[in-house]
């Protein structure tokens, strides 16, 4: 027998795990490790695995809504990770009608499925949705996981991402990436006039929201890894500076009374501290403050622009860009500003290094040859790939589990704008997000439960 | 001899608008095209026969001699209008990623106010904002427009004729 529970987050997460609960369900049978069904994401071009997610059962015309509208979710991220082809629903064979009973594996083997998804939604007295799920391997002809959810009504796409994410762990090995959000900044407007607004959605483009009306010019929002808290940079009352935007409340403050222009936050791992850049007459120099304490700490100190600083998830380093070479380059420090040594060597003008969840690398943006490159490096520098490359490509992300980065390209020219795209760290399945209007400046939450 | 700089300066300004050929629209100079003479010490003074702008190489922020220029018929303009007080821009282009661009046009705003510091404006008359490559006034994706948009720009926020 094996139980798993989804971890639930502490204080600053509170309401969150209010919203989904997620418990193990008993599995059928004792469970053997078996050559089970795997996929290695970390190559590239990877044959998709073809999956069929069955019809969740339901009892009444409202649960049986939930139940698709589920399966729907499940669909849609498992065919735009890329590793997965799911397989269109009028080719099954068997109709599932007993979520306790074995499949008929063989109807499911004929139309090549490896993996098959089962489910069932009900509603609870007490109004909240329930929602079940197993994960089949077709030919092992084992149920390889399962668990039952509980969220109320309104989020009941959660589910649907946390039954990917479940999925994807189980079939990959990672953790997944689907329970998340992504904030970033639609533009709308002619490019010499460019209204701007905070916006975020759930990494699929669902519950699209709003956050700033566009009064005042927004660029570069980040999310705190520990709270509902995005820090961003705002030119509202004629004066540049970062802020924090409330999620919840919608309210917005901004961070320490600095002499000067502030830009390029970021949160520390732990949500305590903002890291960013103070323009002092023509230099940059990196900062940080202590939310609490409102302490702040100079980590830089040149005659240079240093800025875009990003911790690293143990929060020991920060990679940061600086120009105190002649030109910008990537450079990585302990977190109190000591050891800073330059790490890209390559070709070209390097920036916007951001560190992987993972710790193992860096992404960045490459400006070589009139192009704008994304690539990763290890934090050493060494091993420098590049994962896409064109006109302007700008700013990655990282997915939660390090695996997948959205970024933005901007296209040509007076009509042009940018878009979000995202890209698997093999440089493989590079897909455009689709948003209402042009968008920059992503940033990835982590996962949400 | 204010005349005669005054005269070139019209010529320069019309030159520039000349070259700004892909450029929808012109709003940062609506003087430079028209006959009619400013008021001496108005907004439009100061763009048609100042220059409110100086331009910048790709990646640096140091000030060529024509920038040079420009500032120094700035600065004797502002001794003329002590009251008035100006917020210098520093502008980036589009060839460069958001936040270096943020900074490296806060370098050129400050250069610029260094400039006009040295040349004896009081430093308290000179605000500085920087918008990165935000707040482009040329669209095309070609040098031609890029060279425009590398810019710092002189605002009168107060005490100008109006």
């Amino acid at each position: 027998m094996r139980s798993m529970s989804t971890q639930l987050g502490g204080a600053g997460k509170a309401l969150l795990a209010t919203l989904v609960l997620a418990v193990s369900l008993v599995l059928a049978g004792p469970y053997k490790a078996y050559a089970l069904i795997e996929i290695d994401i970390t190559r590239g071009n990877v044959e998709p695995l073809p999956v069929a997610v069955a019809d969740f059962l339901g009892g009444d015309d409202r649960e049986r809504q939930f139940a698709t509208d589920i399966v729907g979710v499940i669909t849609n991220n498992l065919a735009r990770s890329g590793l997965f082809k799911p397989i269109a629903r009028e080719a099954f064979i068997e109709r599932i009608t007993d979520f306790n009973a074995q499949p008929r594996f063989g109807d499911w083997r004929i139309i090549n499925a490896q993996a098959l998804v089962t489910g069932r939604v009900s509603l609870q007295s007490d109004g909240r949705i329930k929602a079940e799920f197993r994960l089949w391997d077709v030919l092992s002809q084992q149920q390889m996981t399962g668990f039952q959810f509980f969220t109320t009504p309104r989020n009941w796409r959660r589910i649907g991402h946390l039954i990917s994410d479940a999925i994807y762990e189980r079939l990959t090995g990672e953790s997944g990436y689907f329970d998340s959000r992504v904030v970033f900044i639609e533009e709308s407007g002619p490019k010499d006039q460019r209204i701007k607004r905070l916006v975020m959605m759930d990494q699929d483009g669902a519950n699209f929201r709003r956050l700033t009306n566009g009064e005042n010019l927004v660029l570069t929002p980040r999310f705190n890894p520990r709270a509902q808290e995005i820090a961003y940079m705002s030119y509202a009352g004629g004066q540049a500076r970062v802020y924090i935007y409330n999620i919840e409340t919608g309210q917005r403050q901004i961070v320490g009374d600095f002499p000067g222009m502030t830009f390029a936050p970021r949160f520390s791992p732990d949500g305590r501290q903002v890291i960013m850049s103070l323009q002092q007459g023509g230099n940059a120099n990196i900062y940080t403050m202590d939310l609490q304490t409102r302490r702040t700490q100079r980590l830089t100190n040149t005659p240079a622009i240093d800025t875009s600083p990003s911790y690293a998830p143990d929060s020991s380093m920060v990679t940061f860009t600086s120009d105190r070479s002649g030109n910008q380059q990537i450079y990585v420090m302990s977190s109190d500003g000591s050891n800073q040594r330059r790490i890209s060597f390559g070709e070209g003008r390097y920036s916007t290094p951001v560190w992987s969840p993972r710790g193992d690398l860096i992404a960045f943006t490459k400006l070589s040859r009139g192009k704008f490159l994304i690539g990763v490096m290890r934090p050493d520098g060494s091993g420098e790939r590049i994962l896409t490359e064109g006109y302007h490509n700008e700013g990655p992300t990282w997915a939660p589990n390090g695996r997948v980065l959205i970024f933005f390209r901007e296209s040509r020219g007076e009509r042009g704008g940018p878009n979000l795209f995202s890209v698997d760290l093999t440089g493989y399945n590079e897909r455009q997000i689709q948003t209402p209007n042009f968008a920059s400046d992503p940033a990835w939450s982590p996962l949400m439960n | 001899m204010i005349r005669l700089t005054a005269l070139r300066a019209v010529v320069v300004g019309l030159a520039l608008v000349a070259l700004v050929a892909c450029e929808s629209t012109n709003t940062e100079q609506p003087g430079a095209v028209n006959a009619e003479p400013a008021t001496p010490g108005s907004e439009r003074d100061f763009i048609v026969n100042v220059g409110d702008r100086v331009f910048f190489l790709t990646d640096t922020a140091t000030l060529t001699d024509a920038a040079r220029e420009t500032l120094r018929r700035q600065a004797a303009w502002l001794k003329l209008y002590p009251n008035v007080r100006i917020q210098v821009e520093g502008h980036a282009d589009e060839r460069g990623t958001r936040e270096y661009n943020i900074a490296l046009s806060a370098r050129r705003g400050n250069t610029t106010k260094a400039f006009l510091v040295s040349q004896g404006i009081n430093p308290a008359r000179v605000d500085t904002i920087s918008y990165g490559k935000e707040r482009p006034v040329a669209l095309c994706d070609a040098e031609s427009c890029w060279s425009q948009n590398r810019r710092s720009v002189t605002l009168l926020t107060s005490g100008a004729q109006s």
